[in-house]
């Protein structure tokens, strides 16, 4: 019995470390655990490797490994660009969780909201974060345009990034107004009434403005699906683009502005 | 008079006289190209022979046996002008070095924790604020007042004082041009506050114009959109 059991457990250690062997020669071991990585050798406070927790990252898309030292400071910012940014994020994130629980027609919209709040883990807090969190972006995108104005920021070399900021200003605008609709309650319907009318007076072609914003002579549940799609998809598409270009421009143009 | 050391008297009585021999050898070897020292195999001969021949030059035209000390070096190599490369013209050097600090840790650091604020605001507000849900919409049942989204207050009140088409398309269509077309309008290079009064005070009204606007709209306005005090009618206001 002894003789028997001996091999199997010897063919168990050879299976064992020749699994170790295949995990540790993979490709996903060997880079993981590559030559210089923090997981080899831990990480230690040195310039090369703060710049490496830019350069071996995605934030690399993002940020310079180095940036001007008055541009760090949070009294010039406030950093009210980049909580815009983020509140986009947090607002995709819990946008995404409403998508789950919501159909865009006028007879279950408003239904839906409703088991969302009272029957769903969660529903609640993230329908309130979902909204609160878009008037707080209006807000920060608006007080954003304030301070690059009071700075002077939108001066040569950053004429054209001003540009697209005040699209996206608009664009921001556009994307809280057509997730205003969406709950199909007595205010989205009355609000979007009032904003919609206030478009129809555009000169010359106002009528038609209107017919194609409300996919019709007047709001019903084929607008709820119009701006719905605007709201999930459209608009959210433009906006990531016109920020990419954003981005971009402020690194092309030398870094943020400087100091007064 | 401070005597010169003996050792570097010697050498440099030594070094001397070499310089005076090279020199002349350059006028002696000019005839055969074959004639070149051993020590100058690497140069060809062909530039051997011009940089000979330029060596000859000076001192041909001066007449005299040696020619000036600064025309030749001291092995008989002519160092000869090819080409000036300016400084920049290659390689960009900054006049002014830029004071820089790595954005991990001090830029990441600052982002992070402004996101985590504004999560844990967003969140604990969330927590205790409900988002408002109305009743159903209701074609039949108009609210009264009928109100836009905050930010669309400024506007519907401009309704209240002009035509539609003023209010609602040309004041705020002016205002969006202007403020697109600010720094290409706005010529002034200057980034001090101190020189430019004229643009920070033109923006400030200009915010202020709407800022007062959406206050107005969204807390003194009542039923029928007349004007109201918050504190004696209450609040009709919904975000």
């Amino acid at each position: 019995m002894a003789d028997d059991k001996k091999p199997a457990g010897q063919a168990l250690q050879e299976q064992l470390g020749q699994l170790t062997d295949q995990v540790q020669g993979s490709q996903a071991w060997s880079s993981i655990f590559r030559p210089g990585s923090i997981f080899r050798k831990g990480y230690n406070d040195s310039p090369r490797n703060r710049s490496y927790v830019i350069m071996n990252s995605v934030l690399y898309h993002l940020h310079p490994v180095k940036v001007k030292r008055h541009a760090v400071k949070v009294s010039y910012t406030l950093c009210l660009g980049g909580l815009s940014f983020f509140l986009f994020i947090l607002l995709t994130v819990t946008g995404i969780f409403l998508m789950f629980f919501y159909r865009p027609t006028a007879a279950q919209a408003w239904d839906d909201i409703q088991t969302l709040q009272t029957a769903v883990g969660f529903g609640l807090l993230v329908r309130n974060m979902h909204r609160w969190t878009a008037h707080l972006m209006v807000l920060t995108v608006f007080l954003h345009m304030a301070r690059v104005f009071y700075h002077g920021a939108y001066k040569p070399p950053r004429e054209f990034n001003w540009v697209i900021g005040v699209m996206l200003l608009q664009f921001t605008l556009l994307l809280s107004f057509t997730g205003y609709l969406l709950p199909w309650d007595q205010l989205a319907l009355w609000a979007v009434t009032v904003g919609t009318n206030m478009m129809g007076f555009t000169p010359v072609f106002g009528e038609q403005v209107r017919f194609v914003l409300l996919g019709g002579v007047e709001i019903g549940t084929d607008t709820l699906l119009r701006w719905y799609t605007l709201h999930v998809l459209m608009l959210p598409f433009v906006v990531v683009i016109f920020m990419a270009i954003h981005f971009w421009r402020v690194r092309k143009d030398g870094g943020i502005s400087g100091p007064l | 008079m401070t005597e010169i050391p003996e050792h570097l008297r010697k050498r440099a009585e030594a070094a001397k006289a070499k310089a005076q021999g090279t020199t002349d050898a350059p006028a002696g070897d000019a005839s055969p190209a074959g004639g070149a020292p051993a020590g100058d195999e690497k140069i060809p001969s062909h530039l051997l022979d011009r940089g000979i021949a330029a060596a000859d030059q000076p001192g041909t035209v001066a007449g005299g046996p040696a020619p000036p000390a600064g025309s030749s070096g001291p092995d008989g190599h002519n160092q000869r002008l090819l080409t000036v490369v300016k400084s920049g013209s290659i390689q960009d050097t900054k006049a002014t070095p830029q004071d820089k600090v790595h954005v991990w840790p001090h830029l990441l650091l600052a982002e992070f924790l402004a996101a985590l604020a504004i999560t844990l605001f967003s969140l604990l507000f969330s927590i205790f604020v409900n988002a408002p849900l109305l009743e159903l919409a209701d074609f039949n049942k108009t609210p009264n007042p009928s109100k836009a989204p905050w930010y669309f207050l400024g506007l519907q009140e401009l309704l209240t004082m002009f035509h539609p088409m003023v209010a609602g398309v040309t004041i705020p269509g002016i205002g969006l041009f202007v403020l697109v077309m600010a720094p290409y309008i706005d010529k002034n290079p200057s980034k001090r506050p101190e020189d430019r009064k004229f643009a920070i005070s033109l923006m400030t009204v200009h915010l202020m114009f709407w800022s007062v606007l959406v206050m107005i709209g969204s807390f003194f306005r009542g039923p029928g959109f007349n004007f109201i005090f918050p504190w004696n009618s209450g609040l009709f206001f919904e975000l």
